[in-house]
């Protein structure tokens, strides 16, 4: 039932049968989740309207993570198992991540000079995110400079899982120590420090996101799959 | 054992190990990372005329300006740091609420080249904290 998951040929059938589906979905999600992001919610208390970037910022930013976790746990299987699945996934998925580190970074610096005074600063959040971008260009640099392109997948893999580390040291730079950035304000067992009529547009937003990122990954994982038929071809 | 198996735990053992090599060194270099110290944490005869970066809060009814130099004072509630500063100061800057300062320290006076407003992590519609002021039920951990 899960096959498509890790099968490529059940993959590009199953991609093709939702292809519509999933486009749709995400086309009208970003339509209402913009409009209500940026035009029916109220501005904030402190921050005024440019609290604004926050509706991008954040779920720019749990993507730009999420990704690479799926990349680790393809990365994994694909070693230890041999899924030639989990290889083209990762260099199918790597593009998107970056795209999505990159906007997170760049509204996160626009945020920064009006709210905080400055584009940027060496805080451990800051600084962990853009090597999580790097170790997105790392990985992409890797899997197309080798001839032989299974020695590539592998050693861009093995670059995967060591840049997994990082995944928790963004999540909790902001615990262990201190910085600019602010804690999170969701994962706050407790109840969250996000009013809701701020909350809500923030997770009609981040909904939006994910079936893009569905979408996003669904175009690419099959022209991967497509391109490797060719070689194989060849 | 099976080879996949002993794939699986190379796999496996080398990310633990990496995960714990990785977290040892940056919490034995933690001293480096932190961005900001609490003027408790400074240690006043160690940092002297250097450069430092100092977090806390814009003390209550501390701000003051004289010829276009902005004074104010750091707490965390247990010591106290005296700022000077000449520059524009970010939207955030507001007394009680949280900035780092980065700049020289002389005795128990910061000279400040940049002030860094921080923000907390609260979020709320201004109408509503308005409301909230005006029936006396604003405090600070909304």
């Amino acid at each position: 039932m899960f096959s498509f998951l890790y099968n490529p040929g059940k993959f590009f059938i199953a991609a093709e049968k939702s292809h519509n589906y999933i486009k749709m979905t995400a086309i009208y999600l970003m339509i209402i989740g913009i409009l209500y992001a940026l035009v029916f919610s109220p501005d904030d208390y402190q921050q005024g309207f440019t609290v604004k970037i926050m509706f991008i910022h954040v779920p720019a930013a749990w993507l730009a993570m999420f990704t690479y976790a799926l990349m680790t746990i393809y990365g994994i299987l694909a070693l230890s198992f041999k899924i030639t699945f989990g290889y083209i996934f990762i260099k199918a998925v790597a593009p998107i991540g970056l795209i999505f580190t990159l906007m997170c970074l760049i509204t996160g610096s626009i945020w920064g000079k009006p709210m905080w005074g400055t584009w940027w600063v060496w805080d451990a959040r800051l600084t962990s995110v853009l090597i999580l971008g790097i170790f997105y260009i790392i990985i992409m640099i890797l899997n197309r400079s080798f001839d032989d392109i299974e020695n590539g997948e592998k050693i861009s893999t093995i670059f995967v899982l060591l840049g997994s580390i990082n995944l928790p040291i963004i999540k909790f730079s902001v615990d262990w120590w201190n910085t600019l950035h602010q804690p999170a304000s969701i994962s706050k067992l407790a109840s969250p420090s996000i009013e809701i009529s701020l909350l809500l547009p923030l997770i009609v937003m981040t909904i939006a996101f994910k079936v893009l990122f569905l979408f996003l990954i669904s175009l690419r994982v099959r022209a991967e799959i497509n391109i490797r038929k060719q070689i194989l071809k060849e | 054992m099976s080879k996949r198996f002993q794939r699986v735990l190379v796999v496996i053992f080398s990310l633990i190990f990496l995960l714990a090599s990785a977290l040892l060194i940056l919490f034995n270099v933690k001293s480096n990372i932190v961005f900001f110290l609490t003027p408790s944490e400074l240690q006043i005869e160690k940092h002297n005329n250097t450069i430092v970066r100092v977090g806390g809060m814009v003390k209550e009814n501390s701000y003051s300006t004289y010829n276009n130099i902005k004074k104010f004072i750091i707490t965390d509630n247990e010591k106290e740091i005296f700022v000077n500063y000449e520059g524009i100061l970010p939207d955030l800057f507001k007394e009680k609420s949280g900035v780092v300062v980065e700049g020289k320290l002389i005795n128990d006076n910061l000279n400040a080249s940049k002030v860094f407003a921080k923000h907390d992590e609260n979020y709320m519609p201004a109408t509503i904290s308005d409301k909230l002021k005006e029936k006396g039920f604003w405090n600070k951990n909304y």
